[in-house]
């Protein structure tokens, strides 16, 4: 069962404002049947003053989805037309006292219809085939680029993971992937730029591990070249790693490692750019974020050094001398070459 | 208000006499089986006895033709992966669209890295299967068939047997995950077609983490894990006797009073089923009317999702489950409900209710009393619903 807040509960539970409304002046309508979720809002809006005057809505949909309508239905009455077009999917979570990760595209499903009546208001219909708000993106739950927009800036997400949740694009057939990934990326330099998020936290384009690409680059080890800081060349090691074993044990993080800085508008950030302090911490920052899987196996990894393209840590616990271990050792690799824009190699040293 | 449980394909409450007869082998007899010593040889004949009622409940010739894992994901990871193995020459499997993922999604991973081509077989909106396209897929390239005995979702019972032996006369290996099957359906394995069996111990009383994978004397096998002799080398570890000890008295109970169970169990179904229907409206049975489980029961419900309707019966203290996992993630209604071909306006709304042999006909009549207020008060709610009844035209998204 999902963890809802009591709030959410006594929603869905006691649904405030639930059915026609007769007299509404502005409706808007989102999702379907298909999707698994729908949202009619209907608004009675005073001609002179636009303001709502009241506000009903019909659901289909689960129980966070019922909730999220009268929670908006609750926001809207007694705004005007012009407060209200102010509201966003995280007052809806907020006044809920916040929905799981999984379901926050139900408070976004509310915005997008409050969206859809007050264009209606104003008399902006919106085209049923013809998307005024830019392409479909996602075409399995009908998420356009207006939709993606709003959400990634209202709030502020940086991950494809996140903007799943949030708006269910990419959930289903996984195809839009590539345009979601280009646009996310896009969405975040920009707001890089107007300082709403640092470079750090912004998602770049191909940093999400793309399964196709991945086997050819990261699986064969071309010959890496010393870097300078590094002052003696690497031993010759053998590999530790099941390459294919790192697949499968590894689940595919769709999260980027929030690394590189946001490109640059014309010159592509140059992997080797960073200074050596810069990379320890950029492995250390990778390590950290995979020590949960680690620890899920009642294990633990520590960073002992960065060598050239050695990366050495230390295992603990019931990783330690476990055969299992190098598999996860291959994921952490793979996050590391990532991260650094470059090949390394993980190894396991006795002692930290 | 006492609790009414109705998600019994999900697991089972383990039965009073079945923990009673494992508590001995915690602190007591405690021995592993492999020792020599007094205390091994206690626990050597519990695993014998235990053995033998897995033996009874599905009619195998012989009690080593069974063997204990860990489940019934292990035993349907075993057999697909050692049929694979002991014949490759062959490099297909067929199986159908409506298994349980732990077969599914094995395929899946098997069709991606290791080259196996996958034959999944349509069924139609009773979850029949398609026998014909079953025939047009079997080949001297199939390595083993395998198909589930009834089904989790909608109770639906293929006919296993003849489908054996249409896999016999293709020589191929004929696999059955038959984990809601066994301890409801009589089975009798020996004299058929079927070379493996999958069951699990927690959906028939027994303790969860124990299963058994029934082997036919004389197939070809390679074990999933070794390091031991456990299980005549065919699946090392040392043996979960507490567990394996409280299967066989759950497969005993199951066995002693199959008959009557499932009469009476499919009584209070056709009860639950007629009550709905009639009260309710706008919803149908899904699932074969002629060859079902006696104790599984999926109605969909239209224009309304699932998963309200779950919170609004766990209210009442009512416990089911429904297909939809709605998140964003996986939108599907479920994977079953779809291969059926069961329309989107009620395959969201599907609830399944599964019984068991505890369940009464007071809890019956306590569901059928709350769900039509539930069903009710959530159409009210649905943009695809007027109080005159459905309107799905009465929607007009801005997007859709």
């Amino acid at each position: 069962m999902w963890e809802y807040s009591e709030k959410v509960k006594d929603h869905f539970f006691n649904p405030r404002n639930a059915g026609a409304l007769d007299g509404a002046n502005a409706v808007g309508e989102v999702g379907s049947l298909s999707c698994g979720d729908a949202l009619k809002l209907m608004l009675k809006v005073n001609p002179e003053t636009e303001v709502i005057e009241d506000a009903r809505f019909q659901t289909f949909g689960c129980g966070s989805a019922i909730a999220s309508s009268s929670a908006l239905t609750e926001l809207v009455i007694g705004k005007t037309i012009e407060q209200a077009r102010k509201l966003t999917n995280q007052d809806i979570a907020e006044f809920l006292d916040g929905l799981p990760p999984e379901k926050m595209h139900c408070s976004v499903m509310g915005q997008e219809a409050l969206t859809a009546a007050v264009a209606q208001w104003r008399g902006e219909e919106l085209e049923d085939d013809d998307h005024e708000e830019g392409a479909l993106i996602c075409k399995c739950f009908a998420v356009d680029e207006g939709m993606i927009e709003r959400a990634v800036r209202t709030n502020k997400l940086t991950s494809l993971e996140a903007l799943t949740h949030y708006t269910k694009a990419g959930g289903g057939c996984l195809s839009c992937r590539e345009p979601l990934e280009e646009m996310l990326a896009q969405l975040n330099a920009e707001m890089v730029a107007e300082g709403l998020i640092t470079a750090e936290q912004a998602f770049v384009f191909g940093a999400a591990p793309k399964p196709k690409k991945k086997k050819k680059a990261g699986f064969e080890l071309p010959p890496m070249p010393v870097p300078a800081v590094g002052a003696e060349a690497p031993k010759p090691v053998m590999p530790v790693v099941a390459q294919d074993g790192a697949a499968m044990a590894v689940p595919i993080s769709i999260q980027p490692l929030a690394a590189a800085p946001a490109p640059a508008a014309e010159a592509p950030a140059a992997p080797t750019g960073r200074t050596p302090a810069q990379e320890a911490i950029l492995v250390a920052r990778t390590v950290e974020e995979m020590r949960p899987v680690f620890q899920r196996d009642g294990g633990d990894v520590e960073l002992v050094d960065l060598e050239g393209s050695l990366v050495l840590v230390h295992l603990k616990g019931a990783c330690a001398g476990c055969s299992a271990a190098s598999l996860t050792l291959g994921g952490l690799q793979k996050q590391i070459t990532e991260a650094l824009g470059r090949t390394v190699r993980v190894l396991p040293v006795a002692n930290a | 208000m006492t609790p009414i449980y109705l998600d019994n394909n999900a697991t089972t409450r383990v039965h009073p006499e079945v923990v009673e007869a494992m508590l001995p082998f915690f602190t007591e007899q405690f021995g592993n089986a492999s020792s020599i010593h007094a205390f091994g040889a206690e626990v050597g004949s519990a695993l014998r006895k235990a053995r033998r009622a897995v033996q009874a409940l599905i009619g195998a010739e012989h009690d080593h033709e069974v063997i204990f894992t860990s489940g019934g994901t292990e035993s349907n990871n075993t057999a697909i992966r050692s049929a694979l193995a002991a014949n490759p020459n062959r490099t297909e499997i067929i199986t159908s669209a409506v298994e349980h993922p732990a077969i599914l999604e094995l395929c899946a991973w098997l069709e991606k890295h290791e080259g196996v081509t996958v034959h999944r077989i349509p069924v139609d909106r009773e979850g029949r299967l398609d026998i014909e396209a079953y025939r047009n897929a079997l080949s001297e390239k199939t390595a083993l068939v395998s198909f589930m005995w009834a089904n989790n979702e909608t109770g639906t019972v293929f006919p296993i047997e003849g489908l054996a032996e249409l896999a016999k006369e293709a020589g191929a290996l004929f696999h059955t995950d038959a984990v809601q099957a066994a301890g409801k359906l009589p089975i009798q394995v020996k004299g058929t077609d079927i070379d493996m069996l999958s069951l699990s111990s927690h959906k028939l009383h027994g303790p969860k983490g124990l299963g058994a994978l029934y082997v036919k004397r004389g197939t070809r096998f390679r074990p999933l894990q070794r390091g031991g002799h456990q299980e005549r080398g065919r699946r090392a570890g040392t043996e979960n006797a507490p567990a394996i000890i409280g299967l066989g008295k759950a497969a005993e109970m199951a066995l002693a009073t199959m008959t009557e169970d499932a009469t009476r169990m499919a009584g209070l179904r056709d009860r639950l089923e007629k009550g709905l229907v009639q009260q309710i409206g706008h919803c149908f049975v899904t699932g074969d009317p002629l060859d079902r489980l006696p104790n599984t029961s999926t109605v969909a419900f239209e224009f309304i999702e699932g998963e309200a309707i779950l919170l609004k019966l766990n209210q009442h203290g009512i416990a089911a489950s429904s297909g939809s996992a709605c998140t964003s993630g996986s939108l599907e209604p479920s994977h079953v409900l779809r291969a059926m071909d069961i329309p989107f306006t009620a395959a969201h709304g599907a609830i399944r209710f599964s019984l068991s042999r505890e369940t009464t006909g007071e809890e019956v009549d306590r569901v059928l009393a709350v769900m039509p207020e539930i069903i009710g008060g959530l159409r009210e709610m649905s943009p695809f619903w007027t109080p005159e009844g459905p309107a799905a035209d009465a929607f007009n998204p801005a997007y859709a």
